[in-house]
């Protein structure tokens, strides 16, 4: 199994509060990875560490094989994220954003037309081709930040909370897209904290505190903690925390 | 109610960074304005060309050079070099005295000194040339003897409510409505946008908050930022300037009073037409602040503008407010002598108000 | 360097379709030109006069009548009562007054000196003393004829005579004058407000972090914020000297290429400030007032509307630091006198000094990593 980001000792503190305490994971090429934690916990924090946008406090990362000290540069090429709220231009339209992040992220003058069409297509935006992104639906608006995360076809994929915010029924359907990425190979980081969405995933770790307290399949965590369902495995856990937040 | 008044106060008064500026800033205009900007003018850069040398022309020179208004860079040889000192910028005024001057002076009576100025800046020309001529017409006095043979007028020249010129006196009723402008009207029009821009309007709104205590808790705290502003500027102008704190102090706290509520009303007008914070800011620099420092008479006198620009100016409420403040502090006028502009900017109040309650309503 | 075409086609685009924008960008800096260049005057015209005349006597009509014919003064009050007519000057309906005391003509016939009083309202210094050298000016005047009509036209002409010429601009027009040092306040407000706000915007919703994820590099980032503004920064400039030209008649006297290329320079700085602003603040407000408060500072002290030589050492030291000093003196330099590249050429050398230093420094700071 390759290894697509390893984390040993991350520490990340902001002054004298540790967000993040001495983590320790693996997260292998093509698995669908979930980040759980309450808010407070630490998941953004760890988030962007990984995707280069903070500095570690101390301790080795390495994503997509690339140090994130010395080859910070070469992660962004190779990874694509999906921001909590604010991944796409509202006042541009769904054709200008994907020329945009299409455009930095090296993708050809044809490339980025087929992709356009390829887009409008199959989350079916015909309707909204002329109107400014603000204009669409939340649901639709998620569901193209994704696929722009993933224009460049990049090996690995963070998405924090993408799914917040949205009806079932369309979070069943992102969660379709997700798997159809992960099926080509693509690794997946994703937080949430709909546990129902944590069944989805290949394996989840829970972070309590700035600690991992756990790591494992979502079958293999029920067992060990003699739950019917993620959310009471998190409950659980969660009832440990002692940071208000 | 209380509650949503002290959210705003938290938010103002941690932001700290705005906090320092909002304070600096009329600190820093009454330093400035205080001692750096004057419209008199001192140590001005002139050359000779003297194409006599003799007694008269030396000493001439030399009176002239002496005076605190001038400052002698250099000595020219010939006609040819002005045009280039002129170019190179610092000299302002070149003196050519004619050849024979100590002579034909004596014998006829009569001698040239020409004045060349560089009116590229016709206001310091303009004042040069004057006390030019002035210094001269000393200098004249002190060799020709004095008796006239006829009688002749002079005049006693007296300045009052600024005996000694200051022109400080001013500026300070400039920079407290600006000060007023900015804090009451600017950052209240922004402060709303930006809820706007942010969303948190909408969520105020559904709550059982009723819409004119959202106004009336955004305001308050603008309101009492602008007021301590203005008596720092009072403290600061009277300790550190010097400024007689003359008339009635009474009358000049409710008279900024009113319109500190023209500026909010009219802050509050402003993000009702804003989509953006950007927007109300650069609305109410643009629209506001600009033509208040130009068109209220603060620097510039309004007088002797075009008339479109005096028409203008009417509708301007800081026009009325720097005279009410120049008056008192100045003038020492009561409410008798500035009923008529205060009786304006309240009418400019209620006109605000009203245009802001109705665009508020359709907004919502 | 290809996302660099990238980020600029963008920011045109969020500018252009904002729809407040495009009116603050071109019209509003026009319309400011307009009105400022016509406010921004010192001169001193009708000035309102209230008269007593104490004496109605022949000669104290005369020298009346000479301030009646002065395009200076405007006569609006004649009155027997020293306190109406100093009432009226509390109300700031008179500007000066006359007091022409009983006994003027009695006093020059017999060969005294005769003492009329001129009053201001000084509340304007330095109107107050242009007033009253006017005033002054015109009683001189009166005092030639008086020697003229009992001594004849040789007597009159004794003295020192100062004749005066008015170089560059002839008829003292203040709009020459004020319109170069207007054009540069403009253009450094575009340069300095929109720029910094314009990233700092990014900041305030969020989007700035989608940016610093992806492999834009740094400077493609900084170059395309700011490449939009430096654009239209120097169209307004180009629109504003065509104003001046057109509308004002002002024409340029010296090279047109020279006041671009330094105003190319120029601009950088500005830009500079601006970015400089947006790495130390985090929401428009905050840099809005950051740059608020230092554009004022360095305008007030600029030399645009008040002499420079006359502020005291620490203020000139001050602008040492004060981009905008050095542009406005460039400029009337070379609009209105033709001042070539060499006598400029320090102030150049200082725009320059100062571009490379507050653009430097900005982009040292600013980091995609925090």
């Amino acid at each position: 199994m390759k290894v697509a980001v390893s984390v040993t000792n991350l520490v990340k503190t902001f002054g004298s509060f540790v967000a993040n305490d001495n983590l320790n994971f693996e997260v292998y090429k093509g698995e669908i990875f979930g980040f759980l934690g309450a808010n407070g916990a630490g998941k953004t924090t760890a988030i962007k560490i990984l995707c280069g946008l903070q500095r570690p406090t101390s301790g080795e990362v390495k994503v997509a094989g690339f140090d994130i000290y010395k080859q910070t540069e070469l992660i962004k090429k190779n990874i694509g994220y999906m921001s909590q709220k604010f991944s796409l231009y509202d006042d541009l339209t769904i054709q200008e954003n994907i020329r945009f992040y299409g455009g930095i992220y090296g993708l050809s003058n044809e490339e980025i037309k087929s992709k356009t069409e390829q887009y409008i297509r199959e989350l079916e935006l015909e309707e909204y081709v002329k109107s400014m992104v603000a204009a669409l639906p939340l649901g639709i608006k998620q569901k193209l930040a994704f696929s722009v995360a993933v224009i460049h076809s990049p090996q690995i994929v963070f998405l924090d909370e993408p799914t917040s915010g949205v009806d079932p029924i369309t979070r069943r359907q992102f969660w379709e897209m997700i798997y159809a990425e992960a099926n080509k190979g693509r690794t997946i980081f994703v937080t949430t904290h709909y546990m129902d969405e944590a069944e989805y995933c290949h394996r989840v770790s829970i972070m309590v505190d700035g600690i991992i307290e756990a790591l494992d399949t979502p079958t293999q965590l029920k067992k060990t903690f003699k739950a019917e369902s993620m959310e009471e495995v998190f409950i659980q856990l969660a009832r440990k925390s002692t940071r208000v937040d | 109610m209380k509650d949503f008044i002290i959210k705003e106060f938290k938010q103002i008064f941690r932001d700290y960074r705005s906090m320092i500026i909002l304070f600096g800033i009329p600190i820093a205009q009454i330093l400035l304005f205080g001692f750096a900007l004057t419209l008199d003018l001192k140590n001005a850069h002139i050359a000779v060309l003297d194409n006599a040398k003799d007694e008269h022309s030396r000493k001439l020179t030399e009176k002239i050079a002496s005076s605190e208004y001038f400052i002698l860079d250099r000595h020219l040889n010939s006609a040819d070099e002005i045009e280039d000192i002129f170019k190179e910028g610092i000299v302002k005024e070149v003196l050519v005295f004619e050849p024979n001057f100590s002579q034909n002076l004596l014998k006829t009576g009569q001698a040239d000194m020409q004045i060349i100025a560089d009116a590229s800046d016709p206001n310091t020309a303009n004042m040069l040339v004057n006390y030019t001529s002035a210094i001269v017409a000393n200098y004249q006095q002190s060799l020709l003897p004095s008796n006239p043979l006829n009688g002749i007028v002079i005049p006693d020249v007296k300045f009052k409510y600024n005996k000694e010129l200051k022109s400080v006196y001013m500026f300070v009723p400039g920079v407290i409505t600006i000060i007023l402008m900015l804090v009451s009207a600017m950052m209240t029009s922004i402060s709303i946008a930006r809820e706007k821009e942010l969303g948190t309007m909408e969520i105020l709104l559904v709550s059982p908050i009723k819409p004119y205590q959202i106004i009336v808790g955004k305001v308050i705290p603008y309101l009492l930022l602008s007021f301590i502003n203005f008596l720092i500027i009072l403290v600061l102008s009277y300790f550190v300037l010097g400024m007689p704190l003359g008339g009635n102090m009474l009358l000049l706290m409710s008279e900024s009073l009113l319109f500190i509520f023209m500026a909010l009303s009219l802050g509050i007008f402003i993000s009702t037409v804003s989509n953006s914070q950007q927007t109300a800011m650069l609305l109410s620099m643009f629209a506001l602040l600009l033509p208040t420092i130009l068109l209220s008479g603060f620097i510039f006198p309004i007088k002797n503008m075009p008339t479109i620009l005096i028409w203008i100016s009417n509708v301007m409420p800081s026009k009325f407010f720097i005279i009410i403040v120049k008056d008192i502090m100045l003038k020492g006028s009561g409410l008798m002598d500035v009923w008529f502009e205060t009786l304006i900017i309240l009418l400019f109040t209620l006109f605000f108000m009203a245009l802001s309650i109705k665009k508020f309503k359709i907004r919502l | 360097m290809r996302s660099l075409r990238f980020i600029i086609e963008k920011e045109f685009k969020q500018i252009f379709r904002n729809k407040m924008m495009i009116p603050i960008i071109f019209v509003m800096p026009i319309v400011q030109l307009l009105i400022l260049s016509y406010t921004a005057t010192f001169e001193i015209k009708n000035v309102t006069l209230g008269v007593l005349d104490m004496d109605q006597s022949t000669s104290s009509h005369e020298l009346v009548h000479q301030f009646d014919g002065s395009p200076f003064f405007q006569i609006t009050t004649y009155s027997h009562s020293l306190n109406e007519l100093e009432k009226k000057m509390q109300h700031g309906e008179i500007e000066q007054i006359i007091n022409i005391p009983f006994g003027f003509e009695e006093k020059l016939i017999n060969g005294q000196f005769a003492h009329i009083q001129i009053t201001s309202d000084a509340v304007n210094g330095s109107a107050a003393t242009l007033m009253s050298y006017y005033a002054s000016s015109i009683v001189m005047d009166y005092n030639k004829k008086i020697l003229v009509s009992e001594q004849g036209a040789v007597a009159s002409n004794k003295g020192i005579a100062t004749p005066f010429q008015f170089w560059y601009n002839t008829e003292l027009d203040y709009k020459k004058y004020m319109v170069p040092g207007i054009l540069v306040l403009l253009v450094t407000m575009i340069g300095a407000f929109l720029s910094g706000m314009n990233i700092v915007r990014e900041k305030e919703i969020g989007t700035i972090e989608q940016l610093n994820v992806t492999p834009i590099k740094k400077h493609e980032f900084i170059i395309g914020k700011l490449l939009p503004f430096w654009i239209i920064a120097m169209f307004d400039l180009i629109l504003g000297l065509t104003i001046a030209r057109w509308i004002f008649d002002i024409h340029i006297v010296g090279d047109l290429w020279l006041i671009f290329a330094v105003a190319s320079i120029y601009l950088l700085a500005i830009l500079g400030i601006g970015l400089l602003i947006s790495t130390i603040t985090d929401t428009q407000q905050q840099a809005m007032f950051l740059a608020w408060f230092f554009m004022v500072i360095f305008i007030m002290l600029s030399g645009l509307f008040t002499p420079i030589e006359s502020m005291p050492t620490w203020a000139q030291n001050v602008n040492i630091i004060n981009p905008i000093t050095y542009f406005i003196r460039f400029m009337r330099q070379v609009i209105l006198k033709g001042s070539g590249l060499m006598d400029v050429m320090s102030d150049i050398i200082s725009i320059s000094i100062y571009a490379v230093s507050v653009l430097g420094l900005a982009i040292f700071r600013y980091k995609k990593v925090s």
